[in-house]
């Protein structure tokens, strides 16, 4: 069994199986364990719950190959990853895939400027070690990741301004009071809220543009009634996040929307392809460890541990379900981009160039966007946002791979189905 | 459905937008229907590769005299359609290679094409990322490069001017005698363009015309990594054989400083999925070549089909059995190239005038002749 | 006091904490500005996590590396644009 995703959810999948005897491979892009929430340099500023799972994963005979990007899926479940430089192929019988979620990033004049980073970005970037005593920092996103990071930067050192929700006040009000479902949850935002205490933290409120100015930002902020501006050197801002489903789409898997369908135990349209955590849309660290063992149980073919945690991921399908309607996106963040704002990043393409009746295949073959090396991982979410376009198809390489990685992955695939 | 046409074209790949191009300055009312969007078919698959070939004489005057009428364009084409002569160099493996090179250059300074017969040290000049010991090559300097997507919407769009109608999104289910049906309604002209590149037989059926699959690889930008398309001479034999799979070495510098990798083919219908092992030795032969391009990121793969007949030469002119009916496809690897001189042969058959170059060798019904 | 490893950043020498990725050390010592688009403007990193590749630079010959995703190391040559 492959995992392919070293988040909670792959963490869990993995040593889930490998618990029951199963032989697991688990493939991560990053140099270590931990995804997005747990991406950590030393294991121990990490909760204990975390430390516990990584310790679980070790513990496991599962393999775990990290800085492995998989870039290839063939029929078959024949992986293909760039790990290091390095072509590795792996064969596997089931595959799970834990590949998490990527911020939503929504094109405002000024969003392609130095120091304007995602939220998830800037604590990314924290974790890695980026250094921010000092520095003037402002956040301006949604949904309930805004409170860990806006307490990581400032816990970090940094000269927090302003933390801003978009959604209205009446919204997040609302889902405030029904985290009493959750205890834990609103213990958890308390004590991340008083990390920034001191900071002007406001709902119904973003960025309507960002110029540059005396070497530092100067971010336009608004209410929709009035409108200021203040200078920065951090912007941390983004539209809450998507699922990245590259490779589910690669293998032609069935979704609603923006997130991978799954049957009760977690597997995808295709058969033997199981989705866990962020890629099916149900967002968070506990619904990713849960929907993780759950696919471990079932790709183990052990049905019934799996059918113990339906529950509780219930209860957490239910709790992203409010978040997600309590953190709709106000359409004000749709109409920030003006004609000459510049929607593909890569190919440096402008929102006018684009005509809203465009196919998406229609849009880069005229404008070139989403050619670029992102291959529409950040245009592609945003156009479909701004004007409706569907996303494109997935071709090899899921993600830019040296040409040389990629001809050695094809070509070992020759050696290995010569030996079979 | 609007008022009647003098002609209608199926299909807006370049080919068809070539001779909705000529016909429009023919003085004829077009009408052009695609099923998908302009220039996306096998047009938006292939490389964009301006060359002069010389696989038999009826393919060198075509692909010469098409290039001929492309620098006529060419001041008039926006900066989107890519153009940049970047020249091909043929590049000989071995002695015996470098024999045919000094063939190919005689045979091209008989009919006026200028080339330069390179010896390992130039070629290593030409192109320094080619591996050591290479045994030379042939600089064929006039040949280039363009955006197919690019060009095809810049002839539509001066075919529009010219009075031209193009309704993309709308196929046509079938082909009557100076007559068209489509969903949206039957439509009448006097001549009937079948350009529907490999597509073509579902709506002419007995058209000698097969899908014959290719891979290519785009690169992140490397801006000077090559300077040339760079082809292997081998690459002709690859062309040549129909059955197998074939890889070529094939590298294409874009002007946006990204190269395009190529090539293979492949006849397998109209599977477009991705054949690893071909790619995989597609890939190889190419890192063999160049070894400096293991290191680029390649950013995407894809698939296209070739229009392909049995003799290498596309079908343009009247298509007897249906009144009518004219032929413009299949151009297998070189449409790009070929398609304003189809473009202006058919218009020049269709409007009774001679054509610039004997027309007889791409006449549509060869083959069909040919098997009874 | 963390270990500290030397990279050379447009060939100048730098010290840098041992455990931060490219893209953190570059920060850290003041460029914002990682690569220029492809029509001339300033980027510099945005996602924090492989998915932008805004953050690209050249490390070691190798162009089109993601300085997000990759840990610094003894000796490391890194290219950003002008
Ligand atoms: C930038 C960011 C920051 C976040 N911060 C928080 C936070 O502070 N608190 C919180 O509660 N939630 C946070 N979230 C939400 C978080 O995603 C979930 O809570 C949780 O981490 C989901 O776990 P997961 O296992 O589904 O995915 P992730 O933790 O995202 O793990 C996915 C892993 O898969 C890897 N991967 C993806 N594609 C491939 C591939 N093709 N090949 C190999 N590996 C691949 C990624 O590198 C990553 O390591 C954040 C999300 C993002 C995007
Ligand atoms: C990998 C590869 C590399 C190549 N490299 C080069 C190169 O370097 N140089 C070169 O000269 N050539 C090259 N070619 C060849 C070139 O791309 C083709 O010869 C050329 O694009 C054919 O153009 P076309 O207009 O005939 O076909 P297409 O572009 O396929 O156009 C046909 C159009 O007809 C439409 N259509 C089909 N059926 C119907 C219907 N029933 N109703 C309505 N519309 C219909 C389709 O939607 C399509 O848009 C390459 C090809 C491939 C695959
Ligand atoms: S910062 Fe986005 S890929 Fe590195």
């Amino acid at each position: 069994m492959a995992v392919i995703g070293g988040g909670p959810a792959g963490i869990a999948a993995a040593a889930v199986a490998a618990g029951l005897g199963r032989s697991v491979v688990l493939l991560d892009a990053s140099p270590r364990p931990g995804g997005q929430i747990w991406r950590h340099r030393d294991r121990g500023t990490l909760p204990v719950g975390a430390r516990d799972w990584l310790g679980r994963l070790e513990a496991s005979d599962a393999t775990v190959l990290s800085g492995a990007n998989v870039v290839d899926v063939a029929p078959g479940f024949r992986l293909g990853a760039d790990v290091q430089g390095r072509a590795v192929t792996v064969a596997a019988g089931a595959v799970v895939l834990a590949t998490g979620a990527q911020e939503l990033f929504l094109p405002f004049p000024g969003w392609t400027l130095p120091g304007v980073v995602g939220v998830g970005g800037a604590q990314a970037l924290l974790k890695a070690g980026m250094d921010v005593r000092g520095k003037r920092v402002a956040i301006a996103g949604t949904g309930p990741l805004l409170l860990p990071v806006a307490a990581a930067l400032a816990r970090a050192g940094a000269d927090l301004r302003m933390v801003a929700e978009q959604a209205p006040p009446r919204e997040v009000r609302r889902f405030a009071a029904s985290l009493w479902r959750t205890p834990a949850r609103l213990v958890q935002a308390a004590l991340y809220r008083s990390a920034f205490a001191t900071v002007r933290y406001r709902w119904g409120t973003w960025v309507k543009r960002v110029s540059e100015r005396d070497g530092a930002l100067l971010v336009t902020w608004t209410t929709g009634r009035s409108t200021w501006a203040e200078p920065a050197d951090l912007l941390c801002t983004a539209a809450g996040l998507v699922p990245c489903t590259e490779l589910a789409r690669l293998l032609g898997c069935e979704l609603s929307g923006e997130a991978v369908v799954v049957d009760h135990e977690q597997q995808t349209s295709v058969p033997g392809l199981y989705a866990a955590g962020e890629p099916t849309g149900n967002t968070g660290m506990e619904a990713a460890l849960i929907e993780g063992a759950i696919a471990g149980f079932a790709a183990a073919g052990q049905g019934a541990g799996a059918r113990a945690l339906w529950p509780s991921r219930a209860r957490h399908r239910d709790f992203s379900r409010r978040a997600s309607e309590a953190f709709r996106l106000r359409p004000e963040l749709r109409a920030r981009a003006e004609p000459d704002t510049i929607v593909c990043r890569c190919e440096d393409v402008t929102l006018a160039s684009i005509a809203p009746g465009w196919s998406v295949r229609e849009a880069k073959l005229a404008t070139r966007a989403g050619m670029g090396s992102c291959q529409g991982r950040v245009c592609g979410p945003a156009l479909r946002h701004l004007l409706g376009t569907s996303a494109d198809t997935v071709r090899v390489p899921v993600v830019p791979t040296p040409l040389g990685v990629l001809a050695g992955l094809t070509a070992q695939r020759d050696d290995s189905r010569g030996a079979s | 459905m609007t008022s009647r046409p003098d002609a209608i074209i199926v299909g807006a790949g370049i080919v068809g937008a070539a001779c909705a191009y000529y016909l429009s300055r023919g003085g004829l009312r077009v009408t052009v229907f695609d099923e998908g969007f302009a220039g996306g078919g096998t047009t938006a698959a292939g490389m964009g590769h301006i060359v002069v070939m010389d696989d038999s004489e009826a393919q060198f005057a075509l692909t010469s005299w098409s290039q001929r009428l492309l620098d006529d364009l060419l001041p008039a084409m926006p900066r989107a359609a890519e153009y940049e002569r970047c020249g091909t160099l043929w590049v000989a493996e071995d002695d015996e290679q470098l024999d045919a090179a000094r063939g190919k250059r005689t045979y091209y300074r008989d009919r006026g094409v200028e080339t330069e017969l390179l010896d390992a040290r130039q070629l290593g000049e030409a192109e320094p990322q080619l591996r050591p010991g290479l045994a030379g090559g042939l600089r064929v300097p006039a040949d280039g490069v363009v955006y197919p997507p690019a060009v095809t919407r810049w002839l539509l769009d001066q075919a529009i001017h010219l009075g031209a109608t193009v309704r993309e999104g709308v196929a046509v289910e079938g082909v009557a005698p100076r007559a068209v049906l489509t969903g949206a309604g039957r439509l009448e002209a006097d001549c009937i363009i079948n350009a529907a590149g490999a597509g073509a037989p579902r709506l002419t059926p007995g058209l000698p015309i097969v899908p014959r699959k290719g891979h290519l690889v785009i690169t992140d930008r490397a801006p000077g990594f090559s300077r040339h398309q760079v082809i292997e001479l081998g690459y002709l034999r690859s062309a040549h054989t129909m059955s197998a799979a074939s890889v070529a070495f094939n590298v294409q510098p874009r002007i946006t400083g990204q190269l395009l990798v190529g090539s293979s083919r492949e006849l397998v219908g109209w599977d477009a999925s991705l054949n690893r092992d071909v790619l995989g030795r597609m890939l190889e032969r190419a890192c063999s070549f160049m070894p400096g391009l293991a290191a680029l990121p390649a950013l995407r793969t894809w698939t296209g089909f070739r229009p392909a007949t049995p003799d290498k030469l596309p079908l343009i002119g009247a298509w007897p059995s249906v009144d009518g009916l004219w032929i413009a496809a299949g151009h297998e690897g070189l449409g790009i190239t070929t398609a304003l001189g189809t473009g202006s042969m058919l218009t020049d058959l269709i409007l009774g005038r001679p054509p610039a170059i004997d027309p007889a060798p791409y006449a549509a019904d060869r083959v069909m002749a040919e098997a009874h | 006091m963390a270990a500290m490893v030397s990279i050379r950043v447009n060939g100048v020498e730098m010290s840098v904490a041992a455990d931060v990725s490219v893209a953190a050390a570059l920060l850290n010592a003041g460029h914002t500005m990682f690569r220029r688009s492809v029509t001339g403007a300033a980027r510099g990193p945005v996602c924090g996590m492989g998915t932008c590749f805004e953050c690209r630079v050249t490390i070691d010959g190798e162009p089109g590396r993601r300085s997000c995703l990759e840990p610094v190391r003894e000796g490391m040559r890194v290219t950003i644009d002008a």
